[in-house]
């Protein structure tokens, strides 16, 4: 009991994160751009039991609100994610990530030798197969399938 | 049928496909010389950034047949593209001279980003380890002249993990609910990824090493080059390129109709005895690149 409190304490004003992929807890914070020197105050869960997913992960940041880009970038690596939106210890909003159709500029071609990989004016694009996460460049057919976090842009 | 640019087979319908074979049936005798008009007054551009002979010849020749003009790049060498400029910028200027534009370029995916910066249509001869879509469509072509499309039992032999023409075919083949037997040393087997893709799309598909094993079984046997830049040790390629020559011997238990399919330039895959057998087809093949082209070089510049 006391260790579900220290878990899910409530926070004022920002969002909670939940049902993140065990493992992608800093994957996460990196999306966000939350690093080591960060003044946000910021709380990490990893490996929490959790009857849907077997474990997962929490990130929880304090008032700051997330943006769409960040919410599709998190879809990608964590598609069972929960956004929860507090505000005055209230969850004003709550809602399941939801992976697009199609991302652009998201994440960088892993081959080397695909077109969008060169001086050329053209930005990545790739096509979303959801269950299992796949991307597909639009340019070259490469998939991507595994280790889609290390090629985030 | 929309076919503005010719950039993947996997832009392509069976449908798609059938209108296509059908209308360079219709085109084979002006591709064996009877004069046309078609396309007069119109100007195609090659550009290729990497050599090509049968490739960019047949284009011409497809382009020429039908009264049409050609221009091409020159040496890259000497061009614009060795004072630094993008492809993006290339194709938007010569969208300015020609009516469409035969692409070929080392990059995967450079057809596709053309396409998205040109106003006239591209068509793909080839990017990088990518797509080749016009060789399938003639390799499709062939099949449908020399054998048949329906029911169809083939083998593709050779270098399966890189070789971007048998991709694309074993693509369109899998559109056909073909019977594919895969043979290649395990080194050069098709990955996985694509198999799964094929299977997805209705295909049946088995693997092997040995072409002896199905020889005797198969409608069409469909060999490419294996690359000796794959090989670390030249021993190796040497014990792996001779596995899979094509002789007379190896064919004496081929059913009658077998048909034998080669993309070219041949190394020795294939025993020149076998060019006098009934089974040949390779050179054919090379001349059904012309009507195919010209069939996409009409719909191209028709809907562009």
């Amino acid at each position: 009991m006391i260790e579900k409190e220290m878990r899910v304490r409530p926070i004022k004003h920002g969002t909670v994160i939940d049902h993140i992929t065990a493992g992608q807890a800093l994957n996460v914070l990196r999306i966000l751009g939350i690093s080591g020197t960060t003044r946000a105050v910021v709380s990490v869960a990893m490996n929490v039991p959790s009857g849907v997913l077997g474990s997962k992960d929490i990130v929880k940041v304090e008032d700051r609100e997330l943006k769409e880009e960040e919410v599709d970038r998190i879809s990608l690596i964590a598609p069972d994610a929960t956004i929860n939106i507090i505000r005055d210890f209230e969850v004003i909003e709550k809602f399941r990530v939801d992976l697009p159709g199609q991302i652009e500029g998201v994440v960088k071609c892993s081959n080397p030798n695909c077109i969008s990989n060169t001086g050329e004016p053209v930005i990545s694009r790739f096509a979303v197969n959801k269950k299992p996460v796949e991307l597909r460049c639009i340019y070259c057919d490469h998939v991507i399938s595994e280790g889609i976090a290390e090629h985030l842009i | 049928m929309m076919l503005k640019h010719i950039i993947s087979m996997r832009d392509f319908s069976r449908d798609d496909i059938d209108i296509i074979l059908a209308k360079a049936k219709e085109f084979e005798q002006i591709a064996r010389g009877r004069k046309s008009g078609l396309l007069s007054g119109k100007i195609l551009s090659t550009l290729f950034y990497e050599p090509s002979t049968r490739t960019r010849l047949s284009f011409e020749t497809a382009m020429k047949r039908l009264g049409g003009e050609v221009i091409d790049l020159g040496s890259i060498e000497s061009s614009s593209v060795a004072k630094g400029e993008t492809l993006a910028d290339t194709i938007r200027v010569i969208g300015n001279y020609a009516d469409a534009i035969v692409l070929r370029h080392p990059r995967e995916g450079a057809a596709r980003m053309a396409a998205e910066y040109s106003k006239v249509p591209i068509i793909n001869a080839g990017d990088g380890a990518g797509h080749h879509p016009t060789q399938t469509l003639l390799d499709l072509y062939t099949i449908m002249r020399e054998s048949s499309l329906s029911d169809l039992k083939i083998a593709l032999v050779g270098d399966l993990k890189y070789g971007r023409t048998v991709h694309s075919l074993a693509y369109a083949l899998s559109l056909y609910h073909a019977d594919m037997t895969l043979i290649s040393p395990r080194q050069l087997q098709m990955p996985d990824v694509i198999k799964k893709d094929l299977k997805k799309q209705g295909a049946v598909i088995s693997e092997t090493t040995s072409l002896e094993e199905v020889i005797g079984d198969i409608d069409v046997l469909y060999i490419t080059r294996i690359q000796k830049e794959r090989f670390p040790d030249p021993a190796e390629y040497q014990k792996v390129a001779g596995s899979y020559r094509i002789t007379e011997e190896l064919l004496k238990s081929a059913r009658d109709k077998l048909i034998i399919m080669h993309p070219l330039p041949r190394v020795d895959e294939i025993d020149p005895a076998v060019d006098r057998t009934k089974y040949a087809r390779y050179f054919e093949q090379s001349f059904y690149g012309v009507p195919v082209r010209m069939a996409l070089l009409v719909m191209a510049m028709e809907a562009g």
